[in-house]
């Protein structure tokens, strides 16, 4: 009995001492956990000088100075809550410049202009008009349907309608008031602004169908690589092949009318609709792109505007009367023109002069037997 | 000559709100246009500072620079004024001015904005002083009478200085001298330039 009660009183002693010894450890451990938590948190623990958050005061002004927005109890479109707005004086120094420094967009923009039109002249005077070789055969095919034409004809006329109303707003200052007067170059610049914004989404709508209506035709093919490979023979090296439109046009197509057209359209919208709130940085942005993808079309233009008239003859009356000479045709444009013929499209004699009867089935007949 | 310039003592100013009100009406400003507001950084945390901000009337002014209508002028006293006849409503200057000082009575779609709107250092604008034109178009005159700004002259705990540069430079140099700390000159560097 008493060597189990001795036991037994020691097996207590020992339990007791074990749980003392626990508890101490445990006490001191666990509050440490939240160390543990905390590290797992955030990562390891500085602790002392560097911990410290910085100077209010010094965050609050560079803040300030940063575009960082505050808080403001006046209301209105045009009253922000941003103290120093910095995108003003990038945009500012992109589009005016500042003493001793051009404006890059003005320079750019106006040099692109410019080269591209003497590259023109350069090559008219070099090349001249290509003309149709061995005359005309006086028989028509049929090129661009009425709605194409429509088309074509309603966003060329907006595009030079918006060119001139554009660049007037953008270089009027330095060329036109010290023709017009600043009251005169005012009065015409608030017409011009106005027709600008009013034309610029019709112009937009009729471009986005353009691009969808001749999306088919335009689709790039190893023909194509071929055409542009010898420059559609434009600088002699003989003729290229080429379907409906040659690599030339499906280029003009995809850098003009798809990229920068479809930029200055989206652009364009940001800009003419400040009611949906976008800010003053976007705005700006938008402006330059706008301004700049403008300017480069418009160079693009100037070539395409020579292909079609005086540089090719025969080309014009395609977008005019919606037929092309057969001359024309199989100098141009050899494989399309095959293939028209495959489909069964008979060649027509040319619309005779004003007055004349117009042509019939009959004469159509006639002839090309 | 006197070189005009707007300076806010952070530390002082209470954001009352008097300034704003006293330029809304003594020009009687439209609705929705605010030629002066007060903004509050850090609302309700630490450094928590309000600033009241109108057009600084920059030295080298960006909105004149970019007015495609070059209808931006400055008085001789540094005072940048506009033209309300040449102005075409384009938006331009809200794009460039740091302070977000021109205003607009409309933002409608097709860009239509109405003529552009700011401070004039209640100074007017180029038509005949205290005439009819003036007084519709920019609002009151008192640089002609020898005042100088009403927002300025109403502001309670005087945070708001208006006039010549070196002299309100000199106040504030005082005050900082007095009560220590740091100067802030707010928006100087931005509207007068690197070196002041």
């Amino acid at each position: 009995m008493t060597f189990s009660d001795k036991t037994v009183a020691k097996r207590r002693w020992r339990a007791m001492l074990y749980s003392l010894l626990a508890i101490i450890a445990l006490a001191m451990i666990l509050p440490s956990l939240g160390y543990v938590a905390a590290w797992a948190q955030s990562g390891p623990m500085v602790i002392g000088y560097e911990s410290r958050d910085s100077n209010p005061r010094a965050d609050m002004w560079r803040d300030a100075r940063q575009s960082v927005a505050g808080t403001t109890d006046q209301s209105g479109p045009y009253t922000t809550n941003v103290l120093i707005n910095n995108s003003g004086e990038i945009w500012r120094e992109i589009r005016s410049g500042r003493e001793g420094v051009p404006s890059p967009l003005k320079r750019f923009g106006g040099w692109i202009m410019l080269l591209s039109l003497a590259a023109i002249a350069v090559f008219f005077a070099v090349f001249g008009r290509n003309k149709i070789e061995g005359g005309r055969e006086g028989l028509t095919v049929p090129r661009w349907t009425m709605y194409e034409r429509v088309l074509h004809w309603f966003v060329a006329i907006t595009f030079i309608v918006l060119g001139i109303t554009g660049l007037s707003l953008l270089f009027g200052r330095t060329v036109l008031i010290p023709v017009l007067g600043a009251r005169g170059f005012a009065a015409y610049a608030q017409v011009a602004m106005t027709v600008h914004n009013f034309v610029g989404p019709a112009f937009g709508v009729a471009l986005v169908l353009m691009i969808i209506s001749w999306l088919g035709v335009n689709i790039p093919k190893r023909v194509d690589l071929e055409w542009l490979k010898t420059f559609g023979g434009y600088f002699g090296g003989g003729h290229a092949p080429s379907e409906k439109l040659n690599g030339g046009e499906k280029l003009w197509y995809w850098i003009g009318v798809v990229g920068l057209g479809l930029a200055v359209v989206i652009t364009g919208f940001i800009l003419d609709f400040p009611n949906f709130g976008q800010d003053r940085a976007t705005m700006a942005l938008a402006h330059v792109i706008h301004a700049g993808a403008a300017m480069f079309w418009i160079a693009l233009f100037f070539g395409h505007a020579y292909m079609g008239t005086l540089g090719t003859e025969g080309a014009l009356e395609g977008m005019t009367t919606g037929r092309v000479d057969t001359a024309w045709a199989k100098q141009h444009h050899n494989l399309w023109y095959a293939q028209l013929l495959e489909q069964g499209v008979k060649p027509m004699p040319a619309e005779p002069p004003r007055g004349g009867p117009p042509p019939s089935a009959k004469s159509v007949t006639g002839s090309s037997t | 000559m006197a070189r005009m310039k707007f300076l806010c003592d952070v530390e002082r100013c209470i954001e009352c709100h008097a300034c704003v009100t006293a330029c809304k009406n003594e020009h009687e400003v439209p609705w929705g246009v605010n030629r002066r507001r007060v903004i509050v950084m850090d609302d309700g945390q630490p450094g928590e500072k309000a600033i009241s901000v109108a057009c600084m009337h920059c030295s080298d002014a960006p909105c004149a620079a970019v007015c495609p209508v070059d209808c931006f002028y400055q008085t001789a006293d540094g005072i940048v004024l506009h033209d309300k006849d040449l102005c075409i409503g384009c938006g331009y200057c809200f794009y460039a001015c740091p302070f977000g000082a021109p205003q607009y009575p409309q933002q409608t779609a097709f860009g239509v904005r109405g003529k552009m709107d700011k401070c004039t250092f209640c100074a007017g604008g180029p038509e005949e002083p205290h005439s009819e034109a003036e007084l519709t178009k920019y609002g009151t005159n008192r640089i002609a009478e020898g005042k100088l700004p009403l927002c300025a002259e109403m502001c309670a705990t005087k945070a708001l200085l208006a006039g010549d540069g070196d002299v309100i430079a000199n106040i504030y140099r005082k005050r900082v001298m007095r009560r220590g700390g740091r100067p802030q000159s707010w928006g100087w560097q931005a509207a007068y330039g690197q070196n002041v």
